[in-house]
């Protein structure tokens, strides 16, 4: 990932920041510049997403994505956060047999990868079960 | 002084390794090791943990139990010997992630294990200035032993983040005075570049840790007027379970005094987070109007110390946050290979 990219996502990465339509409500996450339901009449803001959730549907990988090597085996989720919108993210500080659908899940800061021994890193959201 | 605290946090990572599953590999005789240093276990920090993580989830419970609106934090100081970069402040990466940018200033500290006590020094003098209204100093670390050394029993992962300002109706403790006690003195150090530390063996103990943590603590308890039966609780840098309470004994302090912030048995020493997590232990039991003595060691060397009185806010902000003991309580062993993989000791 390029630097730039990740820094101007860092508010959706850091802090869950994603919108809300001010015509209809709704949440989005990640943030978005148009209204899907309501088109030109909806009025897009930044929202702070609450960092809880509950896991609707989890895979455990075994072949890992690049930078996650030595976490295998691993928990990626599908969480529906409080406020609406789904995310996917890995479950973290778990034995993968620990995670079961409908598990409450809060949302936590961890590293996200770096860009080799010299380069940037990277930051941003993962789940952890609130009672493990 | 007319400061005090708002609001405290920490953070301790969820992993754990026992001392039998380390002396096993080098060959130790663990009871010897756990009598010796009174340490059970340690935390360790998971893969995708470091002082950054640590640092803001301490931030962030901080925040929750002081209830304010984080762009009033007018400063942010972190104090760690694990900076996550060499150049790149953590302090930065906290701001950001408790939503106190852009209007503030921020800096990362470094004084071995007493970095966020000096932390706490500068948002103290900045708050009763009247430069900022708000200031968090954190003490974050993953400490590292090198594998087979006497510190590898004890390094470990934690932090604590205490947001100070002004006394009022959020102040949930008051801090009546700080003294500090610094020397130059080489009983612990890591050069530039290298990953693991040195010590200077023995003489990290008398001429280090004990003049250092006694003057302070002597000092404090001077120029306040204070003697060791003014404080229901006592808390010193605990590199390990041994030295605090040999310190609590040559002050005059009690065994009851000092048991409920020496945390160095179950989570191991987390150096920049040491103190500040004891305190936070102490701040989770404290009844308002219990004063708790804080005096924090760093090598190299130096100690600050701190008088502090809860106040009635307390009782109600406590809950606002998971206390000390939930994070010591919620915990899963790893064995010394899973440790070794996570340190990146082992790599394929
Ligand atoms: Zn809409």
């Amino acid at each position: 990932m390029a630097v730039p990219r990740f820094w101007r996502e860092i508010p959706s990465r850091y802090n869950l920041i994603g919108s809300r339509c001010g015509n209809c409500n709704k949440v989005m996450f990640p943030p978005r510049h148009i209204c899907p339901h309501c088109r030109r009449i909806g009025k897009l803001e930044p929202y702070k997403l609450k960092p809880r959730g509950k896991v609707v549907s989890y895979a455990i990988t075994h072949v890992a994505a690049n930078g996650f090597e030595d976490q295998v085996p691993y928990v990626l989720a599908i969480v529906e956060l409080e406020d609406g919108p789904r995310l996917t993210t890995q479950i973290t500080d778990c034995d993968p047999a620990e995670v079961k659908i409908g598990d409450e899940v809060e949302i936590v800061f961890r590293r996200m990868g770096e860009e080799g021994e010299d380069g940037v890193l990277y930051y941003g959201y993962k789940g952890k079960l609130v009672k493990p | 002084m007319d400061v005090g605290i708002v609001g405290y946090g920490v953070y301790i990572p969820r992993y754990r390794i026992r001392v039998e599953e380390i002396a096993k590999v080098w060959g130790d005789d663990p009871e010897r090791i756990k009598h010796g240093l009174l340490v059970e276990e340690k935390s360790v920090p998971g893969p995708d943990e470091d002082t950054a993580t640590i640092a803001v989830e301490a931030a962030r419970n901080a925040v929750k139990r002081a209830g304010i609106n984080p762009q009033e934090i007018g400063a942010i100081y972190v104090g760690s010997e694990s900076h996550p970069y060499a150049v790149k402040p953590t302090a930065t990466i906290v701001a950001e992630a408790i939503d106190a940018t852009p209007h503030l200033t921020a800096a990362d500290y470094e004084f071995a294990c007493k970095a966020g006590t000096a932390g706490i020094q500068t948002c103290m003098g900045a708050v009763e200035a009247g430069m900022i209204k708000y200031g968090m100093a954190i003490g974050a670390d993953t400490a590292q032993g090198a594998p087979g050394d006497p510190l590898e029993y004890t390094a470990a992962a934690g932090g604590g983040a205490f947001i100070i300002g002004k006394n009022g109706g959020k102040t949930i403790a008051t801090i009546e005075g700080t003294y500090s006690y610094t020397t130059d003195t080489p009983d612990f150090w890591r050069r530039d570049m290298r990953p693991y530390p040195k010590h200077g063996g023995r003489f990290t103990g008398k001429p280090a840790y004990f003049k250092h943590v006694l003057s302070a603590a002597h000092g404090l308890l001077r120029e306040l007027e204070l003697t060791p039966q003014d404080f229901a609780y006592a808390v010193f840098h605990q590199p390990n379970g041994k030295f605090p309470l040999q310190v609590a004994e040559e002050l005059g302090f009690s065994n009851e005094q000092v048991m409920p912030g020496l945390l160095t048995p179950k989570v191991g020493n987390t150096y920049s987070g040491s103190s500040m997590i004891g305190l936070a232990a102490a701040l989770d039991q404290a009844k308002p109007g219990d004063r708790i003595l804080v005096v924090s060691y760093g090598s190299g060397a130096g100690s600050d110390a701190f008088s502090i009185v809860a106040r009635d806010a307390i009782e109600a902000k406590r809950d606002a946050a998971k206390t000390v003991a939930e994070y010591i309580n919620n915990k899963a062993y790893i064995d010394y290979s899973t440790y070794a993989k996570f340190k990146r000791m082992l790599v394929r």
